[in-house]
């Protein structure tokens, strides 16, 4: 706090009087806890609804992830069901699905930061080398545009696109091939789909950040690399990549912790009875399972197993990012 | 970029990459038009002409008769109607909240904080959510797509972020004045905050628009189903040999043709393409904002 800043109300608040004694420091030395709430009372009243959503619609479903240790009936309640310990867990692992389900989410996962991850860094790249500014963002207003779309508008588009009875992509491909593919029930096709549709959608929208992260780099640094003689390649290779490569950390960062997290509403729109073999990861299954089936208590077992997998892949990921040097998002 | 001499490769660059953008930017846009040209073409054109941007024969026929549907209209009116309330719920409690949290002698202000950043890592998942949700009774009611929705933690801070970056002086000077401090968040704090209202509203607004999962969880009614599950029911189920004959079986619309379906699409994405340009003035601003660290 600027003590010259609040000079002007010491006669109103005590508050801010003794913010301006101490500067930057704690503020408790003349002004105890309670005054400081008295003082504040109408914010902790703007607070109250923001904080009860919090602990109704985050916290009390933390709270909430107990079932998964017991044999929850929603008639006895979280009070009343009978506690089995690991049995759900146990039950998951030995279960076929298991594997098939991990196989699932591990290959969409892989394929998502082979193929989707780079996407928009690529596409940053050669959007940043567009000369032409009025060009650059014509080109940037189009690649923005499926971001808002939603998921089921996507999935929609995609039916009517690569469906056999008239879609635009089976003409072509009957015209080039001689007959239609199936694509949409096609097992051997779910994956490409999948990866083609996130990149549509959300490719364009990720150069935002690197665009950004690109806008910001030191424009001597180009000056003085041309100098020395550097081509197109050595500068993009040495100015350029160097100039991002802290934002492609930290989104790596960020990926790798939803890296179970494969997009709940594109694969469930896309999946279908045929293609389920392939289909099925552990955000399909805990809805079919506990919200189709009612199996509360074995879904949320699911579901916990995924979290904490989840939280301990970001956590490691930004160890290990700190340890290589960069910052990480903690 | 500083004047530099090209290279003779440098300058094929240039021209590949001119081309290759333009073709990205194409296929980005290339399947909304086809699909809003599609939706006022006749039922002939489309099964004759594989593709095309501008129909031979225009007609209105296809939005005649999906407007004439009581299903769709009502699903319509279902989705404008709770963006609308949701919008103004979720800015209510964005804002209320973000407020106190930007004020940084607020007793338990970071510990208000570590709670949010906490919640955005660890979640309760998708069963407990439901059973929370189940529990207020909320079930087929309306507000189960709006209030679960009612904070976006990232929305929050980049707007905390905001109300922490106007000058103090303006503050002090409405206490000196006499105001209290709801009078200083309503009267000085979200008249300086109109532009940034204005983006999240939209923002916002196309989040719920768009919300199909909520909508699938807690909405089991179908004469209150929004009109991105009515989409899924008339374009991916009816579909009689791709959907689960179990849950095609919840089909009431009679399987329409093809110019009808690219008319829902239309439909359903014309709030998006219409804000849209609004939008996008903000968003990167947005987007960089929320990249700081809170």
């Amino acid at each position: 706090m600027d003590s010259l800043k609040v000079q002007s109300v010491e006669t109103v608040d005590p508050g801010y009087n003794a913010a301006k004694n101490t500067a930057n420091v704690e503020i408790k030395s003349d002004i105890t806890k309670f005054q400081r709430l008295k003082r504040d009372k109408w914010l902790y009243l703007l607070l109250i609804p923001g904080l009860a959503y919090f602990i109704i619609f985050k916290y009390l479903p933390m709270w909430g992830i107990v079932i998964a240790f017991q044999d929850y009936s929603p008639f006895l309640g979280i009070f009343g069901s009978k506690w089995v310990g690991f049995e759900n867990f146990i039950d998951f692992f030995k279960n076929p699905d298991f594997f098939r389900l991990l196989e699932n989410t591990f290959i969409l996962a892989c394929l998502d930061l082979v193929f989707f991850f780079p996407a928009p860094i690529i596409l940053a790249l050669l959007l940043n080398e567009l000369r032409l500014q009025a060009y650059k963002s014509v080109v940037q207003t189009f690649i923005y545009v499926p971001h808002f779309m939603s998921w089921v508008i996507i999935a929609s588009i995609t039916y009517i696109f690569f469906t056999t009875s008239g879609g635009v992509v089976n003409e072509i491909v009957s015209l080039i091939y001689g007959k239609e593919i199936n694509f949409l029930s096609a097992p051997e096709w779910f994956r490409p789909l999948i990866m083609g549709q996130i990149i549509w959608k959300e490719s364009g929208w990720g150069t935002v950040i690197f665009l950004a992260a690109l806008a910001s780099v030191d424009k001597e640094q180009y000056e003085a690399a041309i100098v020395d003689g550097a081509g197109r390649m050595r500068r993009l290779w040495h100015v350029t990549l160097p100039a991002v490569r802290s934002t492609i950390v930290v989104l790596l960062i960020l990926r790798l912790g939803n890296f179970l997290d494969t997009g709940f509403q594109q694969i469930f729109l896309m999946s279908n009875s045929l293609n389920r073999s392939v289909a099925d990861v552990f955000d399909t299954y805990v809805y079919f399972v506990g919200i189709t089936q009612g199996a509360y208590s074995y879904s949320t077992a699911v579901g916990l197993f995924k979290g904490i997998v989840g939280v301990v892949l970001v956590l490691g990921a930004n160890k290990l990012a700190k340890k290589m040097g960069q910052d990480g998002i903690f | 970029m500083p004047k530099m001499h090209n290279t003779p490769g440098g300058r094929v660059f240039d021209v590949f990459n001119f081309i290759v953008m333009g073709l990205i930017g194409i296929i980005m846009i290339c399947p909304f038009l086809y699909i809003i040209a599609g939706s006022f073409a006749t039922e002939a054109e489309l099964t004759r002409r594989s593709f095309f941007i501008f129909p031979e024969t225009f007609t209105l026929d296809a939005y005649k008769y999906i407007f004439s549907t009581d299903t769709f209209t009502r699903s319509i009116l279902v989705s404008i109607g709770v963006t609308v309330v949701g919008t103004l719920v979720c800015l209510f409690f964005t804002f209320s909240m973000a407020y106190p949290l930007s004020r940084k002698t607020l007793m338990g202000r970071s510990f208000f904080m570590n709670l949010i950043v906490f919640s955005m890592l660890f979640s309760g998942g998708m069963i407990p959510g439901y059973i929370v949700v189940k529990s207020l009774g909320l079930l087929d009611s309306y507000w189960a797509l709006i209030l679960p929705l009612a904070i976006n933690p990232f929305n929050l801070i980049i707007v905390k972020t905001f109300f922490q970056n106007i000058p103090i002086e303006l503050e002090e000077a409405a206490k000196i004045d006499g105001c209290s401090e709801v009078g200083i968040f309503w009267r000085i704090m979200l008249p300086l905050s109109k532009p940034v209202l204005a983006t999240f509203a939209l923002f916002y607004a196309v989040a719920i628009w768009n919300d199909f999962f909520s909508a699938l969880l807690y909405i089991t009614d179908s004469a209150k189903w929004p009109v991105q599950v009515l989409l899924q029911q008339i374009i991916i189920l009816s579909q009689a040999q791709l959907g689960d004959a179990a849950s095609a079986g919840a089909s009431f619309v009679e399987p329409p043709d093809q110019s009808l379906k690219l008319a829902v699409v239309v439909v359903a994405t014309l709030p998006i393409l219409i804000v849209y340009p609004f939008l996008q003035k903000h968003f990167a601003k947005g987007m960089l904002l929320g990249s700081v660290k809170g």
